[in-house]
Order: C-alpha cells, then structure tokens, then sequence
C-alpha cells in the first residue's frame, strides 16, 4: 500500500493503494467514480477511456503510480459546467443503446476533438478504432461527433418507412 | 413451477397479463387521495402531476424504459414529459418477465395499451363527476380533462383522489392506429442523458454498504470439478478477506475490492479434476454432427412428397461454430445473504428465473429473495442465464455479508453458454425451369431448451417453432432436425437457431438460383408469387409480406441497377418471431477479403412503436450479425476454450461499420419482433454477395475462416 494524490477533475483526491494497481479500479472502487467502466482489463475495448493531460487513455492499463502529477478527466468532470458539446451531441443523436461502452466513446471523441476541432471520417474512424461497441452504435457515434464539431456531414441515409 | 420452454413464457405471459392488468390492485393505493392513483398494476399517477410507469422488462439497449412507456402514455393522453419510469425487480404482477425472444413490445402491446385507456376513462369519469356534466362532453388531452363548453380543466393530478374511488372498467375502448398521436413517432430515449453523463447505474455499478468483491476460479475444462485447492498465498494478498469453494466446479476469492480480489484469484492455487471433456475438440464435435446427420430425425414441416420429385438433384451442407455473446458489461450480480432472506441486484433478462435458482442455491423459499433489476450492459441472450445471480447469492452465504460477484473478460469468454454450432444439409430437386419441386432442410444441433431441462415440444426444441423455417411456396418440402448431445453449456444468442438456418437455407437458395441461372430477387419472389398462409407450428407467415420486405430492399438497395466497379452484391430473407426481415449486402473485396460497403436492412414488424428506437435496433443487428458471420468463433481444444478476450474474439470496430439503411413497412397489424428478426438474413446475403464477387461458396462460418 502507498499514498498518492491524484488530480481528477480539477480537484485533489488522496488514496492509498497498491501502485500497481490500475487506474479504473481506483476511480471505480476507492473514488466511487463508477461512470468508467471495466470491459476487457486489457486494453482492447476501450470502455475505460480517460482523459491523461488531455489524451485518451485505457485507464485498465494505466497504474495509479503512473498518473500522479498529471491531470486526468473522467466523464463526470468532462462538461465542467453543464453538458460537453459531444454529450449534448449524443443526446441529440439518441447514440446510445445498452449505453455502457459510451462514456468510453466519448472520452475518445473528446480527445480527438481537442486535437482535431474538424475530424475527417477518417480521423473519425481512427480515433475511435479502440472503442468497441457490441449494440452497433457507431453510425450514430459518427453523426454525433461531426454534430459536436459543427460539421454538417451526411454520413448516410438515415432510413426510415418506405 | 414445471419448466416451460423460453418461448411458451411468452405466449402464457401475453395471455396472463392482457387479463392481469385490470385485476390488480395495488393494496392502500387508492384508499386516500394524497397516496398515487395506482389503477393498476402498470401505472402510478401522483397529485403533483408525475406519472409513473412501471417497467416489468430489462432494459439491455432495446430501449424498453421508453417503448413500453410510451404505448400506455398514448392510450392514458399523457403529456410525454411528464412520464418517468420505475425498473420492476422480480415480481408476481406481470407474469413472465422475461426480456427475450424480441418479445416485450409485442407482449406489453395489450397490457399497456389497456392500462392507459383504463386509467384515461376513470379520469374522464371522475372530471365529469366533478363538475357535474355527461362524460361524453369530456375530453383528454395532453395530461388534462377539458370540458370545452365551459372551458374548464383539470389536470391528471388534480383528479386522482376521484378518480382512485371509481371502478376500474373491464374493457375500455382502445384508439385506432390512425389517432396514434405518440407511438409511430421518433422519441428520445428517457435513458440516453443518464448514459451519456456516466450517471446511468448498470449491475456492476451498484453499491451498497460493507460490500465486498469476488471473483470466482472456475474449472477450465468444461464439465470439470474443484479437486482440491491451497488458498494460502491468496490469503496473503491485502484485503482478501475469504476464500471457498462454493460450488463443485468454483473457488471463490473475496476481497474488498476488484484489483484485491482478481490478485487473489491469482494467487490462489486450484487442483481441477478435468472430468470426461478433457480431450474434446471442436473439430471433433462437428464432425460427430456431421456423422449425426445420417440419423433419426423429427419433422418441423411437411408439404407433399419429397421422395416423388424427379428432376435435377442439388446438395449442399452448411456448418456454423459455437459463438459468444460477448456483452460488454462483463458478468456480475450483487447479493446480501441474511440469515433467512437474501437480495440480489442483478442485470438480468429474467429476474424471476435468477430470484428462482438463487432461491434454490441457498434453501429459501422464493418469496424470500428478493431481485432487483439494474441496467444490462448488452445481453443478447448472455443475460437470461442466472448463474451470475446463483454465485453472487452463494457466496454472499459463505462470507456471510453483502457481495459483488464480477467475471473478467477472460471468464465471460472461456466460461460461458455459448450459440451452439449445427450443422445443415440442403437437398432440392429441381424441374426443367430450375423451379425446385422438393426442398429438404436437415438440421443438425443440440437442444438448448433440453439442456436446461426445458422438454423438447413435438420432439424439437421449442425456440425452432418460432422460425419461418420455409416460407418459400415448394409443393414438396420437409424441415427435419436432428438432435445431437453435447457437454458444451449452451445459450440462447440473438435470433437462436434463426441464424443458423437462414445461413444455410437461403446461401442454398441462392445455389438453386444460380443453378437456374435465375436472378437470386427474381426467384425468390417467383416462389413468393402466390399470396398464400404457410402456417408453421402457431405462426402463420405470409408470402405477401415476405415479399414486400423482399421488394423494398430490392428497391433501396437499386437492385435493377448497375453496380460500382467493383462491387458486388447478395440478398437474403427470413421470419423469425414474427417478423418478417430482407437484407441487401454490398462489398468490395480486398485481397480476398470481403469489405462490407453498405447493407441495406428492411423489416415488417407491424405497428411499429418508436422508429428511432427500431432504427437502433435494426443498426445493431446488422452489426451483431455481421460479426458473427465474418469472425465469431469459439474454439474448443483440450476440452478448454481457446478464445479469451477481444484480441481473439473480434467484434467490428469503427473502421468496418458499413453504410447501413434501415427501413420498415409501414402496417397497422399488432407488432411482433425487432431485436432479433434483422439478424438471420446478413450472413447470407453477405455469403451471397462473395458468391457473386468470387464464384465461391462459403458454406462454413466464420467467413473469415473459410
């Protein structure tokens, strides 16, 4: 067992845990922070996305040894007053389904956003490869970030009654 | 209770609960007119104007907590927003509540409907009581009674304690589809701000006080048993709190938290007892099918003489692999084992069956546990086992306190029921036209209803019955299954057997059509050409509206024009538990490999209740589906499974998302099936579309594997 300090949120938080242990399990058990969720615990599915000094990270594969000193955001800090624009984005889209791998997809959408204010379907797909999704929510997923980032792109169409 | 098959739950439980809804009372509900208007057992209207529906399904991502609301909220004239939901746990009030076979808006169809309407002539009759005037004068509108002569109104809330003290009518008159105000529309879901705030509690999110986590050692081998097992260096890992075998085959590892009790688990060392499986494979299971398919057979539809036909004979067989659910929520149920009661927090499709077998497990009566039903993280039919629920409540028992059982990636993985592989043998006899005279459709599989002691119905498991198994106009054709037995623990995914034998049976069509060399649309719609009735067990499937699917993805899909170059295309269809689905499927190929470019999806599931809500549904399942056909496999060596995670088990990812069109006809008929209906005919049509890029047959799934 060891202290640290980690910054979450904007605010300090002191926990006392193994260093090794993952960053998810310290947000979720010792934090109660449970909107990050655990899907693989090996890096592979993304619905434990968190933001590091900006960047997406699988906080499954991040010690709490690793992030002190650094700022990290969950989805219970990322609209820090009110909704983000991708929250607010994904209700408009009615994105989710189950709903459980989303905070993940829009920790990961949001740091593409931050480094890419426009994101091509490309960027799209390449930022969200590591999120998976087993309800199939990623045409929605797609809509809702050029929605975010104030791009009017058809992505497809949309279906409907004959 | 005796067991009854998955699917007689829902035909007792549409029956039951149509004549439940206006017989139950909430006790004390409607004594005192400061308590809710509770005129049944779906429905809570307070004076303060919130309306509250009770929600008696699991809520997985097939949005439930919104369309069920939503078709009481159009009969009772509700304001939408004022509508909030309350989860029902395992309950005695609804009968069946089990979330499964595409079933709950087509079962809650009529309770809904009856309830809001019932509720909407009591207030009616308590305004006009009120002001004294003839109820016909009255009116309902948007959370109000209006009396438009005095221009009088009194909200819903305002009329409660009148309207508590009137009997509640047997048969209230229902609307007609065409003063549908609500349902028929693109509503929001009441879920989605919840889940897209991290808000949104799911089964592995529940906390309660002094709660630990377990995880549980199961044996690897399937069917083997704990033989005997050394917890000292488990015990030394900070904050593992106890350690025990709770069962024959599991060890468990608490601790108080999840890194404490994973690290445990893996301290922890087990002595298995292999038991007979040790030595299975998956190749040799399928090829004891294969060998099975020589065998004794039941009938599931006969039409004339097969044996008589004369003409041009065509075989082909089909094999599909043991597939995994693979939800996202990893496995988990919360318990508090106290003496003489126990409570669960389950994210479970059957809350009933889980408050059944935990009571079982631990010696109680059933009354005394209570279920509470959380949010589902996808269940696609993982969720309707209860032995997440059964461990939680055991080992709550054992460490006598309150517990969180969850499963690694890796558990749900290696240690689940799993889509049964089967195996299919086609046979038709065609006549000089290539029009098939005989069609025979052998299939070759385990029961999963008999596996879990569900008794095979007319000698077939009872979830074939709900199948279009042949639809198409043949004057002679058999469907015929052959059981086989298999130690593998077995589980009902997404559109169960449909899956299976639409792969098989309309890739075959699209061999026969070939061999007639007939446009693939072409035929199929020439043996749809006659309106006619196939009943099949107690659905009756219309060539009509299998066309009509068939013809609208025809049409969206530019079927009569010219591809890109490039490009190539399949087509396929199929029933399944009551509706009726036609995929179109449009691909490259890239170095041999087949890129999904668009999928065209069409369904005719009769009234449909939120078309954004069916959208999602028929999105999902061409996604679901497309992944089980290029790469879902499960594979057995040793007895063990050899997949563990998402690096070997691959779901699509954001990059091989396909366009996909989604389109439904439009009908008033009372509404069937969504979640599992547009499932069956992707992997065919995709097969088909390879046909038509490669001139190459893919009659073994994973296509990527072939």
């Amino acid at each position: 067992m060891a202290d640290f300090t980690l910054s979450v949120n904007g605010s300090d938080k002191k926990v006392s845990v193994s260093p090794e242990t993952p960053l998810l399990w310290v947000l979720r058990d010792t934090l109660e922070m449970t909107g990050t969720k655990f899907g693989c615990g090996a890096g592979l599915c993304g619905a434990c996305t968190v933001l590091i000094d900006g960047a997406a990270r699988r906080s499954c594969k991040t010690q709490v040894s690793q992030v002190v000193g650094k700022q990290i955001t969950t989805i219970e800090g990322l609209g820090a007053s009110g909704l983000h624009p991708l929250q607010q984005a994904w209700i408009d889209e009615d994105v989710p389904q189950c709903g459980y791998c989303q905070v993940g997809q829009i920790m990961s959408a949001a740091a593409l956003l931050k480094k890419n204010p426009h994101p091509t379907d490309d960027d799209i797909s390449n930022a969200m490869e590591g999120n998976l999704c087993r309800c199939g929510t990623y045409q929605r997923i797609r809509k809702a970030i050029h929605r975010a980032a104030g791009d009017n792109v058809v992505v497809a169409n949309s279906g409907g009654a004959r | 209770m005796s067991p009854v098959s998955r699917r007689q739950f829902f035909v007792n439980s549409a029956k039951a609960s149509a004549g439940l809804v206006l017989a139950v009372y909430l006790p004390g509900c409607n004594s005192s007119s400061s308590k809710p208007f509770a005129p049944n057992a779906y429905l809570k209207i307070s004076t303060d104007n919130k309306i509250t529906v009770m929600v008696p399904r699991s809520e997985m991502g097939q949005g439930v907590r919104t369309s069920l609301p939503m078709i009481l909220a159009e009969e009772l004239e509700a304001d939408w927003k004022t509508i909030q939901i309350e989860q029902v746990g395992a309950s005695t009030l609804y009968g069946s509540q089990q979330t499964g076979g595409s079933a709950s808006v087509n079962s809650s169809w009529d309770p809904m409907r009856k309830a809001g309407a019932a509720a909407r002539q009591m207030l009616l009759a308590a305004a006009a009581q009120e002001w004294g005037v003839d109820v016909s004068s009255c009116r309902a509108v948007m959370g109000a009674i209006t009396h438009t002569s005095s221009q009088r109104r009194l909200s819903y809330g305002e009329l409660v304690g009148r309207a508590a003290k009137l009997p509640v009518p047997a048969d209230p008159p229902l609307k007609q589809a065409s003063e549908y105000k609500l349902v028929g529309t693109r509503v929001g879901r009441i879920d989605t701000p919840a889940k897209v705030r991290g808000a949104a509690e799911f089964g592995i999110d529940i906390r309660i006080p002094n709660m630990k986590y377990a995880l549980l050692a199961r044996c690897p081998v399937i069917g083997g048993k704990v033989a005997s097992f050394d917890d000292g260096e488990a015990k030394k890992i900070s904050g593992v709190s106890y350690v025990g075998k709770i069962s024959d085959s599991a060890v468990a590892v608490v601790a108080d938290s999840v890194w404490g009790a994973m690290q445990g688990r893996r301290a922890l060392k087990v002595q298995w007892d292999e038991g007979p499986n040790a030595n299975l494979t998956s190749a040799k299971m399928m090829e004891s099918m294969r060998q099975a398919s020589a065998g004794k057979s039941v009938s599931l539809y006969a039409a004339g003489d097969v044996t008589k036909a004369k003409g041009r004979r065509m075989e082909a067989t089909y094999e599909t692999p043991l597939m995994a659910h693979a939800p996202m929520e990893p496995g988990n149920c919360t318990a508090f084992f106290q003496g003489t009661k126990c409570e669960l927090w389950a994210p479970t499709q059957d809350p009933q069956d889980c408050q059944k077998a935990a009571a079982e497990a631990l010696g109680l009566d059933v009354s005394h546990v209570t279920v509470n039903v959380t949010l589902l993280g996808g269940g696609f039919g993982r969720r309707l086992e209860h032995d997440y629920g059964v461990e939680a409540a055991l080992v709550s028992k054992a460490c006598q306190g309150p517990v969180k059982v969850i499963w690694t990636r890796e558990d749900d993985m290696q240690q689940s029921p799993y889509r049964p592989a089967t195996f299919h043998k086609l046979t038709a006899v065609l006549d000089g036209r290539g029009v098939p005279l005989s069609l025979v459709h052998r299939t070759v599989a385990p029961s999963i209803n008999l596996q879990k002691g569900i008794p095979l119905e007319d000698g077939v498991d009872p979830d074939m019955k709900d199948e279009a198994s042949l639809i198409y106009s043949v004057p002679n054709a058999l469907v015929e299954f052959v059981r086989v037995e298999t130690p593998v623990s077995l589980g009902f995914m997404r559109s169960v057997y449909g899956m299976d034998a639409a792969f098989a049976s309309e890739c075959f069509i699209d061999e026969l059509a070939t061999a007639a060399h007939k446009d693939p649309l072409e035929y199929r719609l020439q043996m749809l050409a006659k309106d006619e009735d196939i009943k099949f067990f107690e659905t009756v499937w219309k060539t009509a509206r299998m066309r009509g699917v068939l013809q609208l993805a025809a049409e969206k899909a530019g079927w009569s024009k010219p591809l890109a170059a490039g490009h190539h295309r399949g087509i396929a269809c199929f029933g399944c538990f009551g509706s009726y689905a036609a995929n179109v499927v449009e691909i490259t190929m890239e170095k041999a490999v087949p890129k999904v470019q668009r999928v065209v999806t069409v369904v005719d599931c009769g009234q449909v209740v939120n078309p954004n809500i069916l959208e999602q549904q028929q999105q999902g399942a061409v996604i679901f589906a497309l992944a089980n056909a290029l790469r879902a496999k499960i594979t057995l060596d040793k007895g063990r499974v050899v997949e563990a995670n998402f690096d070997d088990y691959r779901p699509l990812r954001m990059s091989e998302i396909p366009q996909i069109d989604a389109y439904f006809v439009p009908s008033t008929e009372a509404p069937t099936g969504v979640g599992e209906p547009p499932v069956p005919p992707v992997a065919p049509a995709l097969c088909n579309a390879i046909y038509a890029a490669t001139k190459k047959r893919v009659r073994s799934l994973p296509i990527l594997n072939s």
